[in-house]
């Protein structure tokens, strides 16, 4: 169950990235997550509902993709999706094989609204 | 609305330190191992039976992962070298930060060898980078022989799979061969060894396996 402390990090991120954009509201934040990140999607899903809880962003949305594991054959030079994590060649069934994807845990995007708010806060003069 | 593309990993955080250990123990010559199997599949006994082998002039530590208790850190502790237990205090793994803590108790410069005995999970440690330069993986004859194949991200990630309690195999329907054959369908390229921490049958090729770890390290080092 390290989904909590994985939520904990995006939510970090998330603040950090906002320090660059001050007044900007963060609506989604884009994630890639490989197949052998070993980080169930659905549990990850339901702790970052709860880290937001009582936030003031409980309307940010996590956004998922899972990127398949990618294998390439070092003997024919296929390059194929390896399925439930079997890495033989599907062309020449060989073995000499090597994973090239499927092991991010990266961010990808941060959608953020900021209609209305000016990009730098200007104090009036009282 | 606006999308402002991201770059950066999930746990940077982690990543940042663990490249930083990782260029420490480059530096110093540190050979750093990271253990990780299913509670109960004999990192402990393992790593006592190394210890008790080795040379008591070999500069080894030991850092040993659990949620509670220090009882592994005792146990260790019986063999002369220097250990410390992180206690996680109910966190599944351990991290890089957890690892950069307890090493400030050490001088680099003394140690050859460190052992991080993680937390007894095959799941978490596999996402969490400590700077090593393996992480080995252990399963012991009394689990599955399918475990490679459920739990295919740690043996992914290890250069090492030790096939522990071997002396049990005659009285568990267990099939050694097609436990590491399920290893090598998700890992290819895995270097195996039987052993048991009981009998100390296979021992010896773990410990060739980690005398000639050392040695590459030592030729890495000059």
């Amino acid at each position: 169950m390290h989904e909590l402390s994985i939520a904990e990090s995006i939510l970090d991120a998330v603040r950090e990235e906002l320090l660059k954009h001050p007044g900007a509201r963060p609506a989604r934040i884009g994630l890639r997550i490989g197949e052998l990140a070993a980080v169930d999607v659905d549990s990850l899903t339901f702790c970052f509902e709860a880290v937001l809880h009582d936030t003031d962003w409980e309307s940010l949305k996590l956004d998922i993709r899972v990127c398949k594991q990618r294998g390439l054959c070092k003997d024919c030079g296929k390059e194929f999706d390896v399925v439930d994590y079997i890495t033989r060649c599907p062309a020449c069934a060989g073995s000499n094989t090597t994973v090239t994807g499927g092991d991010e845990l990266d961010f990808d995007y941060l959608e953020v609204e900021t209609h209305g708010t000016p990009a730098v806060e200007v104090k009036s003069a009282e | 609305m606006e999308r402002l593309p991201l770059k950066s990993k999930v746990l940077n955080e982690n990543q940042i330190i663990a490249e930083s250990l990782r260029e420490r123990y480059r530096e110093h010559g540190v050979l750093c191992l990271n253990l990780i199997s299913a509670p109960g599949s004999g990192k402990t006994a393992l790593l006592e039976r190394t210890l008790a082998s080795l040379d008591p002039a070999t500069r080894v530590c030991v850092l040993t992962g659990d949620i509670q208790t220090d009882n592994d850190a005792r146990r260790l502790a019986q063999y002369g070298f220097p250990v410390q237990q992180i206690t996680t205090g109910g966190t599944c793994h351990l991290d890089g930060r957890m690892i950069e803590k307890h090493l400030a108790a050490w001088d680099l410069d003394d140690i050859d060898l460190l052992f991080v005995e993680n937390v007894g999970n095959l799941v978490c440690p596999s996402s969490y980078d400590l700077g090593e330069a393996s992480k080995i993986v252990l399963l012991s004859v009394t689990e599955g022989e399918d475990k490679p194949l459920k739990y295919p991200s740690i043996f992914f990630k290890s250069d090492l799979f030790v096939l522990t309690k071997i002396d049990l195999l005659p009285y568990v329907p267990f099939n050694a061969e097609t436990a590491e054959a399920n290893a090598r369908l998700v890992h290819p390229d895995i270097e195996i060894v039987r052993a048991s921490s009981t009998t100390e049958g296979g021992l010896d090729a773990w410990l060739a396996w980690l005398k000639q770890r050392m040695a590459k390290e030592l030729v890495a080092a000059q």
